[in-house]
C-alpha cells in the first residue's frame, strides 16, 4: 500500500461532515456531562455553573464502591461466560456446512431483533414459581413443587448472558471461520488429540478475537439498566441504576454526571489492561 | 510385508467419487509421487494415508499392520500441507517442538532436536522467529523440519511447492529429495507437475480423471512406456497418431505403415491403436521420402527457442511435432517439405 495521503482542504472535504456530526452529537453533549459533573447542585432546582470537585468527592461511599464493584463483576463474569459457552459454539458452527451456518446465524441474528424489555419480562415469566419452568419440571416428576428462580442473582445473570450472547458468536465467527482448517489437521497428524487440538490450536491462535470478544461482552454489559431491575433484586442493581436514579429521581444531575464519568474512566482503564494482558508477549513455552 | 499397501481403496463425498479402485504397494524407503491433473483424488488418497479421511472401502497396511481405521494423530505420520499450516501464534521452533511436546519430550531434548532440525533444513538461528517473519521458502523449511521432527514412519507432501516462484520451486525440489535421500523414510509427495515427479520419485503413481490409478513405476518408464494414451499425453508431450493393427509388427495410419518393435498382448488384426512417439524421437529429414516409418509433409511451424528447435510438420492433416537440440541451423525451412521418420524403437503402440 503506497497510496498518497491526502492534501488541502479540498482533499479532507468529505471528512467534515463525519466530524460535525461527532462533534454535535458525541463531544459537544460528552463536553456538557464533564462541566456538569464539576458544578454544584442546587436543591429545589437545577445546577450552579461553577467548578467544584466536590462532586467526586461524595462518590466516595460504601454504596457507590459496592455497586460499582458488583456492576463490574457482573459484566465480567457474564463475558466470561459468554465467550466460554460462546467460542466453543461458534466453531461448531463454524465447521458446519455453510446452509447450516446461514440458518444459525440467522436465528442468533433474529434474537437480536427482540428488545431487552421483552427479554427482561419473558424471563422473568419463565423463572417464576407460578408459571414459569420449574413447573414442567414438577410436570415430569424431576422436581417436588414448583419455586420461583427470579428475581436473583442467576436469573440476572442468565438474562446478561443471553441478551449479549448473540453479540458474543458474531464477533467470534468471521476470524473462526476464516482459520484454516489444516491447521487443527496439521496438529492431529503431529499427535495431538482433538482436544488438545482444539486448545493448543483453535484456541491459541484466536487469542486476539477471543479477547476482543470478552472486552466488546463486557463493555455492552457494563451498561446493562433494565434487566436487573427485572431480574434482580436491590443489591443486584447496577450503577446504571444508581446513576439514573441520581439523575431523574433525586434530581441531582452533578453528581450522577460524576458518577458516570468516574464509571467510565474505571471502564476505559480495565479494557486497556485488557487489551495489554492480550498483546503481551506470551510465556517462554519451548 | 514392509512398506504401504492400499488395498481395494474407494472414497465417496456423498454421491462424488474422489477415488475408484486403488491397489498400491509403496516399498519402505522410496520416494513416490501422486501425480495427476486437478480432481484426479490424489490429494483424497494422501489424506487417506495420513488418516484425516475415512475410506469408503478396502484396507491401508503399513509394514504388517492395518491402520485403516487407526485415528491421525495415532499414526506417526509427517505431514506437510498445501497451505503449510504453520502455527501463527507460535514461533518457529514452537512450531517444530509441538509433536515433542505432545508427546512429552523433555526440554533439553526437544531444544536438542530443534537445533538439529533447523541445521537440517538450514535454518540455524531461526528458533525464536514469529511465522510471519520467514519468507515463502523458508516456511516451506518450517513446515518439513515440523514434520520431521519424531523421525515419522511416513513422511507426507500436499502440493508443498505449489506456492512457490518457479526458481525456488526448483532449488526446493532437489533439496527435499536430497533430504529424503539423507534420511531414508517413506515419502510420498502429491503434485499436478510432472517435471516435480520426474525431478524427485522412485516412484510415480499417474491418476487420471477418472479418479484411479493408471500407471505405477518408475519415471523413465512411465515416459518411455505409457500404459495408455492419459499417460502419454499427461506425461510430457506426446505426439498420439490413431490407426489400426494390420499384423506382424505393423501398424496403419492412413495410408501409412509403421513398423514398431513392442505391442500390446493379444492383439488382434484391425483393432485400433494410438501410437505414442515423444518428439525428441521424432527425426526431421528434408526433402519427400517414402517408405515405412516415414510420414512425408510440409514444415508448418518452427519454434526454436534457443536450447531446442521444435519442428511442426504437417503430414496429410496429421499434425507431428519433433523436438531436437541441433548444433546449427535447422535443416528444413517453414514451408517446405519434409518427412517425419519414427525410429521402430520410439513408437509405443497404445489400445485406443
Amino acid at each position: 500500500m503506497t497510496a498518497e495521503k491526502p492534501r488541502g482542504i479540498r482533499a479532507h472535504l468529505p471528512l467534515f461532515y463525519p466530524a460535525l456530526m461527532l462533534a454535535i452529537f458525541f463531544i459537544l453533549p460528552f463536553g456538557i456531562m464533564v462541566a456538569i459533573s464539576f458544578s454544584q447542585r442546587q436543591p429545589g432546582g437545577f445546577y450552579i455553573p461553577v467548578f467544584d470537585i466536590g462532586n467526586y468527592k461524595n462518590l466516595y461511599t460504601a454504596l457507590f464502591a459496592r455497586v460499582l464493584g458488583f456492576s463490574l463483576f457482573i459484566a465480567g463474569l457474564s463475558a466470561a461466560l459468554c465467550v466460554l459457552i460462546g467460542f466453543p459454539f461458534t466453531y461448531f458452527i463454524a465447521c458446519m456446512k455453510r446452509r447450516a451456518q446461514v440458518a444459525w446465524l440467522v436465528f442468533l441474528m433474529s434474537v437480536l431483533s427482540l428488545s431487552e424489555v421483552i427479554i427482561g419480562f419473558t424471563w422473568s415469566l419463565l423463572l417464576s414459581r407460578t408459571a414459569g419452568l420449574s413447573n414442567l419440571l414438577v410436570f415430569f416428576g424431576l422436581m417436588e413443587q414448583p419455586v420461583s428462580w427470579s428475581p436473583g442473582f442467576a436469573a440476572l445473570l442468565l438474562g446478561i448472558c443471553y441478551l449479549a450472547f448473540p453479540y458474543t458468536v458474531l464477533v467470534l465467527y468471521p476470524p473462526l471461520s476464516r482459520l484454516d482448517p489444516a491447521l487443527p489437521e496439521a496438529a492431529r497428524t503431529l499427535g495431538s488429540s482433538p482436544i488438545r487440538t482444539f486448545f493448543t490450536v483453535v484456541v491459541g491462535s484466536l487469542r486476539n478475537a477471543i479477547v476482543t470478544a470478552f472486552v466488546l461482552v463486557f463493555v455492552f454489559t457494563l451498561g446493562a439498566y433494565l434487566l436487573p431491575q427485572i431480574l434482580g433484586r436491590p443489591q443486584h442493581w447496577t450503577l446504571s441504576v444508581l446513576i439514573t436514579d441520581q439523575a431523574i429521581y433525586q434530581s441531582n444531575l452533578p453528581l450522577s454526571a460524576a458518577m458516570a464519568i468516574f464509571f467510565m474512566m474505571v471502564s476505559l482503564m480495565l479494557v486497556v489492561l485488557l487489551m495489554i494482558i492480550g498483546k503481551a508477549k506470551r510465556i517462554e513455552t519451548i | 510385508m514392509s512398506g504401504l499397501i492400499l488395498e481395494e481403496i474407494d472414497k465417496n463425498f456423498g454421491s462424488v467419487v474422489a477415488v475408484q479402485d486403488v491397489n498400491l504397494h509403496l516399498p519402505h524407503g522410496r520416494f513416490v509421487c501422486f501425480l495427476g491433473p486437478s480432481g484426479c483424488g490424489k490429494t483424497t488418497l494422501l489424506r487417506l494415508i495420513a488418516g484425516l479421511e475415512k475410506p469408503s472401502r478396502g484396507s491401508i497396511m503399513l509394514d504388517g499392520e492395518v491402520i485403516t481405521h487407526q485415528p491421525a494423530h495415532q499414526r506417526n505420520f509427517g505431514m506437510v500441507f498445501q497451505s503449510l499450516a504453520l502455527f501463527p501464534h507460535l514461533t518457529v521452533g514452537e512450531n517444530i517442538a509441538y509433536s515433542l511436546r505432545v508427546r512429552k519430550v523433555g526440554k533439553t531434548a526437544r531444544r536438542q532436536r530443534i537445533e538439529e532440525l533447523l541445521n537440517l533444513v538450514r535454518l540455524s538461528g531461526f528458533t525464536d522467529r514469529h511465522i510471519s517473519q520467514l519468507s515463502g521458502g523458508q516456511r516451506q523449511r518450517v513446515a518439513m523440519a515440523r514434520a520431521l521432527a519424531i523421525e515419522p514412519r511416513l513422511f507426507l507432501l500436499d502440493e508443498p511447492l505449489s506456492a512457490l516462484d518457479a526458481k525456488l520451486r526448483e532449488d526446493m525440489q532437489v533439496e527435499l529429495r536430497m533430504l529424503q535421500q539423507r534420511l531414508k523414510v517413506t515419502t510420498v509427495l502429491v503434485t499436478h507437475d510432472q517435471r516435480e515427479a520426474m525431478t524427485m520419485s522412485d516412484l510415480v503413481v499417474v491418476m487420471g480423471t477418472d479418479n484411479r490409478v493408471h500407471q505405477v513405476g518408475s519415471p523413465l518408464e512411465i515416459y518411455r512406456n505409457p500404459l495408455d494414451t492419459f499417460v502419454a499425453d499427461f506425461i510430457g508431450t506426446s505426439n498420439l497418431l490413431e490407426g489400426f493393427f494390420s499384423g506382424s509388427q505393423k501398424i496403419t495410419i492412413g495410408d501409412r505403415h509403421l513398423i514398431v518393435e513392442d505391442l500390446p498382448e493379444n492383439l488382434s488384426p484391425g483393432t485400433p491403436v494410438t501410437v505414442s512417439v515423444r518428439p525428441e524421437d521424432i527425426h526431421v529429414l528434408p526433402g519427400i521420402e517414402e517408405g515405412d516409418n516415414r510420414l512425408p509433409g510440409q514444415v508448418s511451424f518452427i519454434r526454436d527457442v534457443g536450447s531446442s528447435v521444435e519442428i511442426y510438420l504437417d503430414c496429410d492433416g496429421l499434425q507431428v511435432i519433433s523436438q531436437s537440440t541441433p548444433k546449427g541451423r535447422p535443416a528444413v525451412k517453414q514451408g517446405e517439405e519434409a518427412t517425419a521418420f519414427l525410429p521402430a524403437a520410439a513408437c509405443a503402440v497404445l489400445r485406443s
